[in-house]
């Protein structure tokens, strides 16, 4: 039976010929991945459960990074628990303040996730390196535990949504602009259970930080994965980080799909989520009335060096608007230092941004920027959720960088392309 | 297996940020996380939830976050079950791995009301509302499924424990 590349790959890690959608399958684990939030869980039940070792101390990874640096005294003694853990099984890929980044930037640039990898990790957005071609999903603590211990977990195996693309791009638009009218398109349920599976000849135009951050919002349409084609591009980034040899798998021509969209990049335009779901999307352009509090560019959807680098470009000769705040956080150490490096730092705080060390704190609310109520935000972030960032009356626009970047210089969202060259 | 309690309903995609706010996840202590359950979309419920009450929610129950404190909060505040239309995928494996009781149908959904006292019959799907007199049937989960939840949750079904 013809398999999509999702299915191929779970079922070489299963061991079997082939797999069908709806099959129950146990697949061998590449990498099992845990932050200082979901970690603790997962070490109470591998302890409770009698476990007395890891399946292997080079394919589990813990980055401390929601409330790293710790926000509090509950959240210091969560990492304490992480870190006597990691020391005590040896665990080999721990990152901690002063080495750590947001984990879904971190593992890619370290060369942790490469093509053909099944990757879990107690934390819903890592289905982000699907965007390498690997399959890999967010699971809950326990599985976590259970990938610790065994170096697998079951899956049933999923039926996928083909996204077709074709085009380019138009400048002032990226690789979050597209998702975000995906999942506008389709709902935040609208792949439930399923692959999201990108591919196409307009798929050579995108960044690998594009498909990064596209793969990272699968799950906002609730999707098991999402997954994108390998191309030169892909090996290219994993050559370049240092990942190991790529595996490469390829849908069947044949395959079959629940439904075939096709994406047009070049028609994509700068879109916004409004309160308070991923779905409730309107261009930036028709938002403008909407004055904003707070500005956040970063997290695991858009920290990467080009988002800082787009707002680099936006903030230079500009200042932040007056009664808006800014926080700019690089989403990983190395990416801080290139920031620091190429002048970016310097140019936000001329600006009048916060720049803050690596961590995933606004983002769901936890430190570094919470919300006051009724305040208003926009965040390059990828939830939207009541209260995500602080008080259940605040709410949260979810946008690319450079529109975020162009709202905290007016006040207000705006269409990027307004103020870009 | 039964269950029965009184309703508490919600609607569609009740998310994982509205079940257990982050501003909670310092801790991993149920008890603690149980006092916040469903905080942010209904502030008085911790205080009002008795032993065995259930929820019946729309589509999308348990969007967003990985964050297993989120069913673990409704089962420590005593919650028998969580009747919705859909689960999101990783509140579904949570809800199953850590032994918290969940069902999918529409049909109750469409017709139970909030306070009406239902009945869950695990064994046969059946979901009895007695203030209605009305049954209603649930999706039967998959037999692999069924065993993680007759052997007390994943690391039981792993470990040959219980």
């Amino acid at each position: 039976m013809p398999m999509t590349m999702t299915q191929k790959i779970l079922a070489a890690h299963a061991g079997v010929e082939s797999v069908s959608p709806g099959d129950l399958i146990r697949v061998k684990l590449d990498m099992v991945l845990g932050n200082d939030i979901t970690s603790p869980v997962a070490i109470n039940e591998f302890e409770k459960a009698g476990f007395c070792e890891v399946f292997d101390k080079t394919k589990i990874s813990m980055v401390m990074d929601h409330f790293v640096p710790n926000k509090d005294i509950k959240a210091a003694e969560q990492a304490k628990q992480c870190r006597c853990f990691a020391g005590c099984h040896g665990i080999v890929n721990y990152f901690d303040a002063g080495d750590m980044g947001i984990e879904h930037a971190l593992l890619p640039e370290k060369g942790l996730v490469k093509p053909g990898d099944v990757v879990i990790g107690a934390d819903s957005h890592t289905c982000t390196y699907g965007a390498l071609g690997a399959f890999s999903t967010g699971v809950g603590s326990t599985d976590m535990a259970a990938g610790m211990a065994t170096g697998e977990a079951w899956f049933k195996v999923p039926s996928a949504i083909r996204f077709n693309l074709k085009g380019a791009l138009q400048p002032g638009c990226s690789g979050k602009d597209v998702i975000l009218s995906i999942i506008g398109k389709i709902g935040v349920d609208g792949a439930l259970y399923k692959s999201m599976e990108f591919g196409g000849v307009g798929l050579h135009s995108l960044s690998v930080d594009d498909r990064l951050c596209m793969a990272n919002m699968a799950i906002e349409a609730g999707a098991k994965n999402g997954i994108f084609e390998v191309d030169e591009k892909t090996l290219a980034y994993c050559k370049e980080h240092g990942a190991g040899e790529p595996c490469i798998f390829e849908a069947d021509q044949n395959a079959e799909y629940d439904e075939v969209i096709d994406i047009d990049l070049s028609e994509i335009v700068p879109t916004v989520a409004c309160p308070h779901l991923p779905e409730n999307t309107h261009p930036a352009s028709e938002l403008t009335e909407v004055k904003i509090d707070q500005c956040v560019i970063g997290s695991c959807t858009n920290g990467r060096l080009s988002d800082m680098e787009v707002a680099a470009k936006i903030f230079a000769g500009r200042h932040v608007a007056k009664g808006v705040r800014c926080i700019i956080i690089p989403a990983t150490q190395e990416i801080y230092k290139e920031c620091a490096k190429r002048g970016y730092i310097e140019i936000f705080i001329d600006a009048g941004c916060v720049v803050s060390t690596p961590t995933c704190g606004p983002c769901l609310g936890g430190h570094m920027g919470i919300l006051a109520a009724d305040e208003v935000a926009v965040a390059t972030t990828n939830r939207n959720f009541v209260g995500r960032m602080g008080h259940v009356t605040s709410k949260v626009y979810l946008s690319s960088p450079e529109t975020a970047a162009v709202s905290a210089v007016k006040g207000h969202i705006c269409d990027p392309r307004e103020v870009m060259e | 297996m039964k269950a029965k309690g009184r309703v508490h309903k919600f609607g569609d995609n009740v998310d994982t940020d509205v079940i257990i706010p982050a501003r909670y996840l310092n801790t991993a202590d149920h008890a603690e996380l149980a006092s916040h359950c469903m905080e942010d979309i209904d502030a008085g419920f911790a205080s009002r939830v008795n032993e065995g009450d259930i929820i019946v929610a729309g589509a999308n129950f348990g969007c967003g976050s990985s964050r297993e404190h989120a069913p673990i909060s409704i089962k420590a505040s005593g919650v028998s079950v969580v009747i919705a239309k859909t689960f999101a995928r990783i509140f579904y494996r949570n809800a199953i791995n850590i032994g918290l009781a969940i069902l999918e149908s529409e049909d109750a959904v469409a017709h139970i009301d909030a306070g009406d006292v239902v009945e869950v019959d695990f064994d046969d799907g059946s979901i009895i509302n007695h203030t209605k007199g009305e049954i209603y049937c649930a999706k039967p989960f998959p037999p692999f499924i069924q065993e993680i939840i007759e052997k007390g949750g994943l690391l039981n079904a792993i470990s040959g424990g219980e």
